[in-house]
């Protein structure tokens, strides 16, 4: 039995499904950060399946240019987390809820 | 033997997603993710993508990991976070629901809905009979020579940027 | 010369803008003059007009002239053009005639008031809105006319506006001739919709046109046109104006309420007669209401103490009987007694001006008698003017009279009995007047005795002179009544003079009145269908009514066999008490109806718009709870959008 591309594509979808629901479940700033990083990833296994599939080199190059991109986001990510935690430690996702109506 | 190593690294991947998702502790969060990202460099090898598994490997583990540790070490995040009890009423079994209705879908939309035109796109054909790090190589550097160079730019703009704001506001210089 | 009939209406049009302008500083009596002179002026183009009109045929006495074209809209083509033909032409000519005589003596009556100018101001406009509704060639003009003169009975009537009563009577008369305007609107619009033109003259004016109409949209113009026609006219029931409409000078007594305005429904009627005739059942009715007028009105003249209100209701009692004569289609008949009623009731009202001049401002007749040796000159030409509205030969109310009666004993003999005794009241009322005013005993010398708070102690409905408004009472206060000024006096002579030979005009037999109006009513010529012999017996039943009247009244009042409180009961002086019955009902049903409607105003309407800035605040203040601020609740929402969008494509992929 050979591994079919569908068996890919469900893993990503389980791996972005996860992440999606750990981003809406956690409050932790960087532990939100790293489920982003999973659902980045579960898009980057897709396409290489799809680029894969579809004798196409463009899928790769999307998944090169997704994780530059995702590095640059880190960057400036963690550069916001740390400017806020550093005035208000331990503080959390809910604690920037100043724009309530 | 394909499946064998799919199986095991899915295995993985999946492990270190929940790990990532259900841990308490920061730092076993970093930990776990690095597990999945291993998991994910492996499947790329799989799908004869090289030269992406090896980037992984290196930026996404080596690099971006390692910023997350540090700003754990740095802020010292690392006590534990409240697993049990949730603020925002209603959050969980909404996101529940949501969660498992999207995955619900793509599934779906992943078996069924397989429409597949096989025109080929600009970038070319993957296989051939080069390498796939030349194959990616020419295709970044003359199809998506733009993308690259701005993609370049953002780089150096995250820095610059990332270095401004985490500055420590000097009192002697700056009114805050 | 028939070009000159621009000038008719022009000229006092002229002599308002100049006093507009010049009258502060022209003053008392440059002003006055002015105005006269205009008037005259017209009058004298009136003259030169009629000349032109019979330097030529019978046939052709029909002469439109255009001055600017006004309206082209739709269908609507209305043109500023005036019709000279020997209807207008008489009435241009005894509205300029006695208009002149009017000013003339206005300029010594008004004499003294601060606002001289002023007057002459309105009179000049009132002379200008007249003349256009009389000479105009179609229903819009004329229309313009007869608002306008409602305008300027409003300002006149109201013109010592600091009496309360005053004020009032000004607003009663604009508001009640308001109703009657509606009825003439929608007979225009009825009008246009049927001929597609408002015009009198020429081929295809709604006069040739008229018999093309069928007879119940005949029907429906004409009856409109009559409650246009009876608001200004005062007839029942919008006559409630013009009692109260004395509170004027006298002078605009005169002029407006009893010689010209008042006569501009019967013009309307007698011009629009095509219509009429295509409607039997509007002439009866015109004729009814006519009769019915008359009759009341000369009840209600039996038992009044103002000496100006007896000629009001007098005033209506006569109109009534010119519309009764339009109802049974004696138009001739009807124009000849709105000529002579303007001369002899004309001079009456300025009679009596100079009356309540020369008693210094009062108007009570129970406080008059014996004026005959102080002021022999009124009494005099006012003694004329008596006899001719009496209906005694040879004097010109006689003769225009027994036309109008001869007319309704050939259509109805019940209409003629009204008359008949109508005709009697008239007699009686106005004899009552006479042996009040001028004979009997000096009632003024005890009213002098008393003081002056007693004198005006009792109870009046009607307006006693209570605070004379006028600046040259300094000079008059107590003594003895006077003669008025020779210019008052000379206007008085020649109306007398006028209503001596007026009946000339239209002599039985000779007729050149009805002659010279032939061309205007064609083949609706309505001869006269009796024997010789009953027309003199007519005549005779008549004078005979009139002479019966006069002795009855000086039984009552001279030889007082008779206690003259059981002839005037409270009823008829009263009215019949329909002015304090409307009065009821305006202040009762109406003024619930006016508050509900007000308080609809305020909860309804006012309310729904309020409602819904309330209801878009309420749905705001619901809506707001979503932003709860929460990054997590959004990405919540994000992520639920999402799996839509993937729940529509997955359909659509697949479906």
């Amino acid at each position: 039995m050979t591994v079919d591309d569908t068996w890919y594509l469900i893993l990503g979808a389980v791996l972005f499904t996860i992440g999606g629901a750990g981003l809406l479940v956690r409050r932790n700033p960087l532990v939100m950060f790293m489920c982003v990083e999973l659902m980045l990833n579960a898009v980057n296994l897709t396409f290489v399946t799809f680029a894969r599939t579809l004798d196409d080199v463009g899928g790769q190059v999307v998944v090169f240019f997704v994780l530059v991109v995702a590095a640059a986001e880190v960057v400036v990510g963690l550069g916001i987390i740390v400017s806020i935690l550093r005035r208000r430690p331990g503080a959390t996702a809910d604690d920037v809820s100043l724009l309530r109506g | 033997m394909d499946v064998v190593v799919f199986a095991a690294a899915a295995a993985i991947i999946l492990a270190g997603a929940l790990g990532v998702v259900l841990s308490p502790n920061p730092v076993h969060c970093a930990l776990m993710l690095v597990m999945t990202l291993f998991g994910v460099a492996v499947l790329f090898v799989q799908e004869e993508a090289h030269f992406l598994a090896a980037v992984q490997v290196i930026v996404y583990a080596g690099a971006i990991v390692v910023l997350f540790l540090f700003v754990i070490m740095l802020l010292g995040v690392d006590k534990a976070d409240s697993l049990s009890t949730e603020p925002l009423g209603g959050q969980r079994p909404a996101a529940a629901a949501v969660a498992v209705a999207g995955l619900g879908l793509v599934v779906l939309l992943a078996v069924r809905a397989a429409e597949v035109t096989g025109a080929r796109s600009v970038a070319g054909a993957l296989r051939g009979g080069e390498s796939n790090l030349d194959v990616l190589g020419r295709s970044i550097f003359t199809d998506y020579l733009f993308a690259f160079e701005a993609t370049s730019a953002l780089l150096v703009i995250a820095v610059v940027g990332a270095v401004v704001m985490a500055r420590r506001p000097r009192d002697t210089e700056r009114d805050r | 010369m028939l070009s000159a009939v621009w000038l008719v209406p022009a000229l006092p049009l002229a002599g308002f803008a100049l006093l507009l302008l010049a009258g502060r500083r022209l003053g008392d009596p440059l002003a006055g003059w002015l105005a006269t002179l205009m008037v005259a002026a017209a009058f004298v183009a009136g003259i030169v007009t009629f000349a032109g009109l019979l330097g030529r045929d019978e046939e052709e006495r029909a002469f439109t002239f255009r001055l600017f074209e006004w309206l082209r809209v739709g269908g609507l083509d209305v043109d500023v053009s005036f019709l000279a033909d020997p209807l207008s032409i008489t009435m241009v000519l005894f509205v300029t005639g006695v208009g002149t005589l009017i000013h003339l003596y206005s300029i010594g009556y008004m004499h003294g008031d601060p606002r001289y100018d002023r007057f002459f101001l309105y009179l000049n406009l009132f002379a200008f809105s007249m003349l256009v509704l009389v000479l105009g060639d179609n229903l819009l003009l004329t229309f313009l006319g007869w608002e306008g003169v409602g305008v300027c009975s409003y300002l006149l009537i109201s013109f010592w506006f600091e009496r309360d009563t005053a004020a009032t009577a000004g607003k009663k008369a604009f508001i009640t001739n308001r109703v009657g305007d509606w009825g003439f609107m929608v007979a225009m619009f009825l009008t246009f919709f049927a001929l597609g033109t408002l015009t009198y003259s020429g081929d295809e004016g709604i006069l040739q046109r008229a018999p093309d109409l069928p007879e119940s949209t005949a029907l429906g113009i004409a009856l409109l046109l009559f409650v246009g026609a009876a608001g200004k006219s005062a007839q029942l029931p919008l006559y409630v104006w013009l009692p109260d409409a004395m509170e004027g000078p006298t002078p605009v007594s005169a002029l407006i309420h009893a010689a010209t305005m008042v006569t501009a429904g019967v013009y309307l009627m007698v011009r629009v007669h095509p219509i009429l005739e295509q409607a039997d059942t509007a002439l009866h009715v015109i004729a009814v209401v006519g009769a019915a007028t008359a009759f009341f009105a000369a009840t209600c003249a039996v038992a009044q103490r103002d000496i100006k209100r007896v000629l009001a209701y007098s005033t209506i009692s006569q109109l009534g009987y010119m519309f009764l004569a339009v109802g049974v289609g004696a138009y001739v008949a009807a124009i000849f007694h709105m000529v002579t009623h303007a001369f002899f009731k004309a001079l009456l009202f300025l009679g009596a001006g100079s009356v309540i001049h020369g008693v210094h401002e009062e108007q009570d007749m129970r406080r008059m008698g014996a004026l005959r040796a102080f002021m022999p000159v009124t009494a005099a030409t006012f003694i004329v003017g008596w006899l001719a509205i009496a209906g005694i030969p040879p004097f010109a109310g006689f003769w225009s009279k027994d036309e109008i009666l001869a007319a309704a004993w050939e259509d109805n003999v019940l209409l003629w009995a009204v008359g008949l005794v109508t005709a009697l009241l008239t007699a009686f009322y106005m004899s009552r007047q006479v042996f009040l005013v001028f004979f009997g005993e000096p009632r003024w010398r005890e009213a002098d005795a008393r003081s002056p708070e007693e004198a005006l102690a009792t109870p009046e409905h009607e307006p006693s002179a209570a605070t004379p408004a006028r600046g040259d009472e300094e000079a008059h206060v107590g003594g003895e009544p006077h003669e008025s000024p020779w210019l008052m006096l000379a206007p008085l002579v020649v109306l007398a003079a006028l209503s001596i030979v007026g009946g000339g005009l239209n002599l039985p037999g000779v007729m050149t009145l009805e002659h010279f109006l032939e061309p205007v009513f064609g083949d609706q010529f309505h001869e006269l269908d009796l024997a010789g012999g009953v027309q003199v017996a007519l005549a005779v039943a008549a004078g005979v009514g009139a002479v019966l009247g006069i002795l009855a009244a000086r039984e009552v009042y001279v030889r007082h066999r008779l206690q003259a409180e059981r002839v005037e009961p409270e009823l008829l002086r009263r009215a019949w008490y329909i002015d304090d019955g409307l009065a009821a009902v305006v202040d009762g049903p109406v003024e619930e109806v006016a508050e509900g409607a007000a308080a609809f105003d305020r909860r309804g309407i006012d309310g729904f718009v309020d409602g819904v800035g309330t209801v878009v605040r309420a749905g705001g203040s619901r809506l707001r709870v979503v932003q709860t601020g929460y990054v997590r609740n959004y990405a919540l929402g994000m992520a639920a959008g999402a799996v839509l969008l993937l729940g529509f494509f997955l359909a659509r992929a697949t479906l």
